[in-house]
């Protein structure tokens, strides 16, 4: 099947409720799991990574969940259908990578996503939108108990289960939540909530997790020690955390409104002028100024506009996004440089804005009715 | 944004550490972050930092100082040597967990909470939970048996006990292989 085909359309997927929806934007718990038998797939060679393959994929297809899933080696995926899985946080950038032996395997209704021969032998995740980390977490734990009657997993009385990296053993779990926080980048509180939730062992990172900048105010939240504690634990602490970085994240947007609010307007007011005027821009800046737009929308300065076509246009002007528009659109199968990228972006940014009002605010700072 | 190493190529590496209570950012091109061994923050600078090995490509620290790890070098069932967990930070298979157990346990120990696993267990497992769990029961036993003097019964008590971790290693192998 075509993936394309098979994902689902990004206004649908913008468009699914979740609590706490206006800082949260998804939750997600993945388990690392791998066969006792065989080496874990850095140090297996071609023949023993196509073996896991062949002995795993057929176990995972036929999980309930993954019903009219879609499966698929990497290797018979085109860069482009990689690189638009990677934008939709469906699947890692290092899987995207791998050839021999890699595969995905994703419910049809995206909740659920199976990694082959990623840097284990099993990523399992589960992601639901906004704040719903013990619900993700009950959803992957029935689908792993399941998988484990099915597969001989590595596992310890003493490590737990055992991971081909020393910072993964023992639960095998990453939790983490995306969130939106420009109030406190604004405020220039971000660095100081960094190292509070640093503090509690938890990891913050950028929008495509380890090693990636922060981009459009998206900050991700995950466990980094998975050895010593049960799931649980980690879950509890993780809730937590993020429900206080949630409140601190409305505070800060109340406290602008009130100290501040010509600065507000002005970011706002002057993103929603960019996006709506620009000829040419990068993907970098479209995303810190959707992120502006996306604020002002939570604050009510744009009345009657639905969220979702700016949570939209996150995810389609990023890189192969753009490229698909254009090769579906247009036929223009040629891949785009940089620079033709960033034309494309800025008119697809203004076609979409265009029946969209610009901000309304009194002189006083508030929105008007 | 440009390396902030060569700063001459773009910067598509981002890494940000907590180093002394304060957030130390570093952005590099690829090859600089090669160079630096930091092209997979995870790995191989977390466990070069923790566990004191110094990065993979120093060749001045001497071998014998360099690694904790102690215990068999060469991994029996995968081949794995010590070099190689240095060099990648991951291990080859399940089992080099046995295989370098005892420098492990040191690495796991800066890494995480504990170094007990307390989560989830496979069904199978269970029971070699109970069996554990029964084993250090009578371990305290023993200790009162011999601190009491009653030598009858802490041989006995012995007895139980190598027979409890007869039975776990034989329902471990047993599970490793069904």
């Amino acid at each position: 099947m075509n993936l394309n085909d098979f994902l689902i359309p990004t206004q649908d997927i913008c468009r699914r409720p979740g609590p706490f929806d206006r800082v949260v934007l998804t939750s997600r718990v993945r388990l690392a799991r791998n066969l006792q038998e065989l080496p874990f797939p850095g140090k297996a060679n071609k023949q023993e990574r196509q073996q896991l393959l062949q002995t795993v994929q057929p176990v995972i297809e036929t999980m309930p969940v993954m019903k009219e899933g879609f499966s698929e080696e990497i290797a018979k995926l085109t860069d482009l259908d990689r690189q638009i899985l990677v934008e939709r946080h469906l699947i890692s950038r290092e899987l995207a990578k791998k050839t021999q032996g890699a595969a995905m395997v994703l419910s049809v209704d995206e909740t659920f996503c199976v990694m082959i021969n990623e840097e284990d032998h099993l990523r399992m995740q589960a992601i639901l939108p906004g704040l719903q980390i013990k619900e993700a977490w009950k959803a992957i734990d029935k689908l792993d108990t399941m998988v484990e009657t099915k597969l001989p997993i590595a596992f310890s009385s003493q490590f737990g289960y055992l991971t081909a990296c020393p910072t993964n053993v023992g639960t095998g779990i990453r939790v983490s939540a995306m969130l939106h926080l420009p109030g406190l980048v604004i405020a220039e509180h971000m660095q100081q909530t960094i190292t509070a939730v640093n503090k509690l062992g938890l990891a913050v990172r950028g929008l495509y997790g380890e090693g990636t900048e922060a981009l459009g105010n998206v900050f991700q939240i995950s466990n980094q020690m998975t050895l010593g504690e049960s799931e649980l634990e980690i879950i509890e602490r993780l809730n937590k955390v993020v429900l206080q970085v949630i409140e601190n994240e409305e505070n800060a947007r109340a406290k602008l409104l009130e100290t501040k609010p010509e600065m507000l307007f002005n970011q706002i007011g002057r993103a929603y002028g960019i996006l709506t005027n620009s000829h040419i821009i990068s993907s970098k800046e479209a995303k810190n100024l959707l992120s502006l737009l996306r604020l002002g929308l939570d604050l009510g300065y744009f009345p009657d506009v639905d969220p979702a076509v700016v949570d939209e246009l996150f995810i389609v002007t990023e890189p192969a996004h753009i490229q698909y528009e254009a090769k579906n659109k247009d036929g223009e199968a040629l891949k785009k440089t940089p620079e033709e990228r960033d034309i494309r972006r800025a008119s697809l940014l203004r076609e979409s804005l265009e029946k969209m009002p610009g901000p309304v605010m009194d002189a006083s700072g508030s929105p008007k009715d | 944004m440009l390396c902030n190493i060569c700063n001459q190529n773009e910067a598509t590496v981002h890494l940000t550490q907590m180093l002394e209570g304060e957030i130390k950012k570093m952005d590099m091109c690829e090859s600089c972050a090669q160079k630096q061994g930091v092209d997979d923050p995870s790995g191989i600078s977390l466990v070069d930092l923790l566990v004191g090995l110094g990065p993979s490509s120093t060749e001045s620290q001497p071998k014998t100082k360099a690694t904790p790890l102690t215990g068999m070098s060469n991994c029996p069932k995968c081949g794995y040597t010590q070099a190689d967990l240095k060099k990648t930070g991951r291990l080859g298979c399940a089992e080099c967990y046995a295989t370098f157990d005892d420098g492990l346990e040191h690495m796991l120990r800066s890494m995480h909470k504990g170094v007990r696993h307390k989560g989830k267990t496979p069904k199978g497992f269970r029971n070699t939970r109970e069996l554990e769990a029964k084993t250090k029961k009578l371990e305290k036993e023993l200790e009162k048996a011999i601190k009491d003097e009653r030598y009858e019964d802490a041989a006995i008590i012995r007895d139980s006990i190598k027979a409890l971790a007869h039975a776990i290693s034989e329902f471990e192998t047993e599970t490793a292989t069904s």
